[in-house]
């Protein structure tokens, strides 16, 4: 086994063919959790946009976040349709929202025990995970439970 | 009283190719499609060559030009394509169609759509990995996208089983609930000879055991793989009252996102919704019926969960009650307060991205299905949840108001 959550399989994220999400891509690699908020009304935006859908404001900024939730759905994966990630089976995934960020969400794996009972509204802390595959380097945002 | 254009259109004639297990057609995608038109016009009663119009939905679509041309067609007037979303597009493709015949541009369309399955386009297995010396990458916030792939959410079931499980945990949904469904489907798929299940009858212990997916979804809360396609014609009713079936109209139909449904990374507002709330009453108003008075539904199920939440957006439950009301026994014709799915579904017939379901609803409304329920006269179909934007229609015999 790896020292990754999950085998170094599966495919490498790579920003949109604009660069459009570069800052999100770019912070997870170096260890920062950077999303968008609208400049003009201040709505946290997630996944990007080209404008605020509250106000329609254009561009929102791009804004780095402390990266704690809680677990808002959740589930443990015993089947991934992949046959490379059969040996790390089961695996936990997190939908994690963030109060600080308007409750905006986002996946990662749940570090720890791979049986450990997981319930809604568990408090979680975000744990960033480096990767690198062939010199591409890039970077996982994962989650533990802090209760 | 009322003024439903609706009624100018009939649901006249219904076929399908046969279905296959997946891998298995001895036909390519184009011939499995022209079996079901003809099987289509066969049982309204009509040539294949009186058609001009066609209808789908989901790319990538069989090619509308191609058929045409295929089988002779002297004019095709209309090609109409929704854009999108799976089996969610279902319900779009016939108010398409029905809105081309009431406009005057068309006088018959059939609706048609296919599924055939290679590895390479399985629903439930992701094809890439490494291979050679470049490496696979991912990029944006859909399907198998960088917030997603890369933390090992690769399929369907991997994808929804997040929302499966806050219905257990937030709306106490018993998974009782999703053995019920399943194994309903599973029931009527038994007098379907058709049907891919048939002969292979599941039990309350089998579903249980089953194997995990993705928690919580076991093996029988997954829709079927498989090969097949379904052809719907649709006619003016003028042309329809002197063909081969009894009319089945749709009293509405309509499709539906709701607010910011698609937003990517799993952030549209409302996480647990089927996507109904707003069509549901429309659909009703403008049909002249309840959730009272629908005698039996058709609903879509990529996966089981999605009955659930269907049932009570629809108002055929509440959240509340819902433990109590889906069992078994009320899911299964002829006998249940609510039969679901008669013809088996996509768990246990075959998964044609919904087009299946249509097909027993009229069924069910001309009184021959293989499950009937005696004296139906309104069939709620749905075409999705569980895809950004969604539709139904409600099927009814006699006269359209
Ligand atoms: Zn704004």
């Amino acid at each position: 086994m790896s020292d990754t959550y999950l085998p170094q399989v599966l495919p490498v994220p790579v920003p949109m063919d604009d660069g459009f999400d570069k800052p999100y891509l770019d912070g997870l690699t170096e260890g920062r959790l950077v999303i968008q908020r609208c400049a003009s009304c201040g709505t946290w935006i997630w996944g990007p946009e080209h404008v605020c859908y509250h106000c329609l404001a254009w561009d929102p900024e791009w804004l780095e976040v402390e990266p704690r939730g809680r677990i808002y759905a959740w589930t443990r994966i015993h089947s991934p349709g992949f046959v490379a990630l059969r040996p790390a089976t089961p695996f936990i995934c997190a939908l994690v929202e963030l109060p600080q960020a308007g409750g905006v969400r986002m996946i990662g794996n749940l570090l720890g025990d791979r049986s450990q009972k997981v319930t809604i509204g568990d408090e979680v802390v975000g744990e960033f995970e480096r990767h690198e595959i062939k010199g591409h380097l890039y970077g996982l945002m994962h989650w533990r439970r802090t209760g | 009283m009322r003024n439903n254009r609706l009624a100018e259109v009939t649901l006249a004639g219904i076929g399908h190719s046969g279905y296959f297990p997946r891998g298995k057609s001895p036909d390519p995608d184009f011939r499995l499609i022209l079996k079901a038109l003809f099987a289509a016009c066969e049982d309204a009663g009509i040539s294949p060559k009186q058609l001009d119009g066609l209808s789908s939905y989901c790319g990538p679509p069989t090619d509308p030009r191609r058929v045409a041309a295929a089988i002779g067609m002297k004019e095709l007037k209309f090609a109409g394509l929704q854009w999108a979303s799976g089996g969610g597009g279902t319900s779009a493709a016939f108010a398409n169609a029905a809105a081309a015949i009431i406009a005057g541009y068309c006088d018959c369309v059939a609706v048609i759509r296919s599924v055939k399955m290679d590895e390479g386009t399985r629903y439930g297995q992701f094809g890439g990995g490494y291979g050679g010396g470049g490496v696979e990458t991912v990029s944006g916030y859909g399907f198998r996208g960088v917030d997603k792939a890369p933390y090992g959410v690769l399929s369907s079931a991997s994808t929804l089983a997040f929302q499966a499980q806050m219905l257990v945990e937030n709306k106490g949904i018993d998974p009782a609930v999703f053995s019920a469904v399943s194994r309903a489907s599973y029931y009527h798929a038994q007098n379907n000879p058709d049907a891919l299940m048939y002969g292979r009858p599941l039990d309350a212990a089998t579903y249980d055991d089953a194997r995990k997916i993705a928690e919580p979804y076991r093996l029988y809360d997954c829709c079927l793989e498989n090969d097949g396609a379904c052809a719907v014609i649709l006619t003016r009713s003028d042309i329809a009252k002197d063909l081969k079936q009894k009319p089945v109209h749709m009293l509405s139909v309509g499709e539906t996102m709701e607010f910011r449904a698609d937003a990517g990374a799993f952030n549209w507002p409302d996480f647990c919704s089927a996507g109904f709330r707003a069509l549901a009453p429309r659909l009703y108003e403008q049909a002249g019926v309840g959730p009272q008075d629908v005698d039996v539904v058709q609903i879509y199920e990529n996966f089981i969960h999605g009955v659930a939440m269907t049932f009570a957006e629809f108002g055929l439950c509440t959240y509340e009650d819902m433990n109590e009301v889906l069992t078994f026994e009320n899911l299964i014709a002829p006998s249940g307060k609510l039969p679901l799915n008669t013809s088996g579904g996509n768990l246990a017939e075959a998964y044609v991205l919904g087009m299946g379901h249509v097909l027993e609803g009229v069924r069910q409304l001309r009184g021959t299905s293989k499950n009937q329920v005696l004296g139906a006269e309104v069939c709620l179909v749905t075409a999705g949840p569980l895809t950004p934007m969604t539709g139904a229609m409600i099927l009814g015999t006699g006269d359209v108001r």
